[in-house]
């Protein structure tokens, strides 16, 4: 049985098609995709993603096992931060993808994908050392995601001025709605966004606080997976899994090699053999829309799969990611995506696909 | 599911609609296929002289949430295709009876006609679907 968000009901109220996504009942739309994909891109949407977790964990630094677990810098970071990482097993393939919250010294948030929640928690808790203190509160959190050019005017209206201190991937503690709650700049649109974690028993408030505003319209994870896709960022289960490494995904960047962590010397090894496929983004030549799982194709020679792909209204053309080939990873590669239904025509082109987004406005 | 349909139309079980004018035909997809398949993004165009049979392949649709086909209400020959759909599928959406058409034919047997569904029993069958 499918999990309900705290806010099913404003869904239902909402005419919202709902769908199972990670043993969750989940808004897919509210009417178009293609109309919550451009409002998004135009205006602010806002998105139910309490389906994520989180999960709080505190330990001395100067002895972080935390450290040796996950990939992002946990010790090196600074408070208020934000980074994204990766969760790996000992040879190296991906368990999660998820972003580190330091909230002090001696604390951070951890939030990881639904459909992963119990296994990262019980990698990590197998690996935290003994003084460590593990809490998910995943049960306890209502997540909304706030995205679009005028996030920021919406946001500054409930909260006040303080907010348009926080710049891309920081965050901070914010009194609203009586409580004091985490509000990071951060987003999987590629838009000028914010994510906001509060109490579960505040999350219809919220939601209905910011709907009120007229430039503010709600969005499903039909319009998520297009935003996301136009800006190249990987989704787990798509783009990663457990039999993939953060080099096949072309990731290095956000991996601390500097550090010890768990799948380190795999990762090392492979680094020497070198990876055989790399993941690219490719543009159809048309609208025809590359779907998860079609083949990709070198002339007739079968050369790699699409881990995900849309139709995208802001290039009015199919696109999407995938594994190729080393040897066809170039941009302006030609490649052909096996629909089952005919070939769509296709290049390997530089992600993002979008340029010239809001995501890095500065008012300062 | 708040669905439209029209008097005027007859509707196969795969809910295309056909409207018979004179010798010729007009073929397009019901209100109550167009809101399950979502946005659609993609029409592959048919080809006018190609010819088509009853309740086969006519062409294909993507939307933003699958690829599906298209089935010819009637038997016949492809006369034209509503190439408004080129760069605005999005005309199903909004008017699926009207600007949204898809391809038009010459009629090859018009008592095939009995094989398909009047608003009346489209309506039924719709219901029968919920």
């Amino acid at each position: 049985m499918d999990k309900n968000t705290p806010l099913h009901q404003e869904h239902v109220n909402l005419k919202a098609l709902m769908a199972p996504f990670a043993g969750w009942n989940m808004p897919i739309h509210y009417g178009s995709i293609l109309d919550e994909a451009k409002h998004a891109r135009t205006a602010v949407s806002l998105f139910d993603i309490s389906h994520m977790g989180e999960f709080i964990i505190r330990e001395n630094p100067s002895k972080s096992s935390l450290d040796a677990i996950v990939t992002n810098p946990v010790v090196k970071m600074k408070t208020q931060r934000c980074r994204y990482g990766f969760l790996l097993n000992d040879d190296g393939k991906i368990l999660d993808d998820l972003i580190a919250y330091r909230i002090a010294a001696d604390e951070w948030m951890l939030v990881v994908n639904a459909a992963n929640e119990q296994k990262d928690m019980d990698a990590i808790r197998r690996q935290l050392s003994t003084d460590a203190s593990f809490e998910n509160i995943s049960s306890r959190i209502v997540k909304l995601d706030l995205q679009g050019p005028g996030s920021l005017a919406v946001l500054k209206a409930i909260v006040g001025d303080e907010v348009k201190r926080l710049t891309y991937y920081g965050f901070q503690f914010f009194s609203l709605l009586g409580g004091n709650f985490i509000i990071s700049r951060t987003g999987y649109t590629g838009e000028l966004g914010f994510e906001i974690y509060v109490d579960s028993s505040r999350g219809v408030e919220l939601w209905q606080t910011l709907l009120k505003n007229p430039a503010v319209k709600p969005a499903g994870l039909g319009a998520r997976d297009i935003l996301r896709l136009e800006m190249g960022l990987p989704l787990y289960g798509n783009e990663f899994n457990e039999d993939l490494t953060p080099l096949d995904a072309g990731m290095e960047r956000f991996l601390d090699m500097e550090k010890e962590f768990t799948g380190r010397k795999a990762l090392l090894e492979q680094q020497k053999r070198g990876v055989p496929r790399r993941l690219v983004g490719f543009a159809a030549d048309g609208r025809r829309t590359p779907r998860h799982e079609n083949r990709i194709l070198s002339g007739d020679r079968d050369a790699g799969f699409v881990t995900s792909g849309v139709f995208s209204p802001h290039l009015n053309k199919g696109i999407g990611m995938g594994y190729v080939d080393a040897a066809l990873g170039a941009e302006g590669t030609a490649i052909g995506i096996d629909t089952g239904k005919g070939v769509i025509n296709a290049s390997v082109e530089k992600i993002p696909f979008l340029k010239n987004t809001s995501i890095k406005y500065s008012e300062v | 599911m708040d669905i439209t349909i029209l008097e005027g139309y007859l509707y196969t079980k795969e809910h295309e609609w056909v409207r018979i004018e004179g010798p010729k035909a007009k073929i397009g997809i019901s209100d109550y296929a167009q809101q399950k398949l979502g946005d659609i993004t993609y029409i592959d165009p048919t080809k006018p002289g190609k010819k088509v049979k009853q309740f086969e392949f006519l062409t294909g649709v993507e939307s933003v949430k699958a690829a599906s086909d298209i089935y010819a209400p009637l038997s016949g020959t492809i006369t034209a295709f509503n190439t408004d759909l080129d760069d605005a599928p999005e005309l199903v959406n909004k008017a699926c009876y009207t600007d949204g058409w898809i391809a038009e034919i010459e009629v090859a047997d018009p008592g095939e006609t009995k094989n398909l569904m009047d608003a009346a029993a489209y309506k039924n069958y719709t219901a029968g679907l919920e």
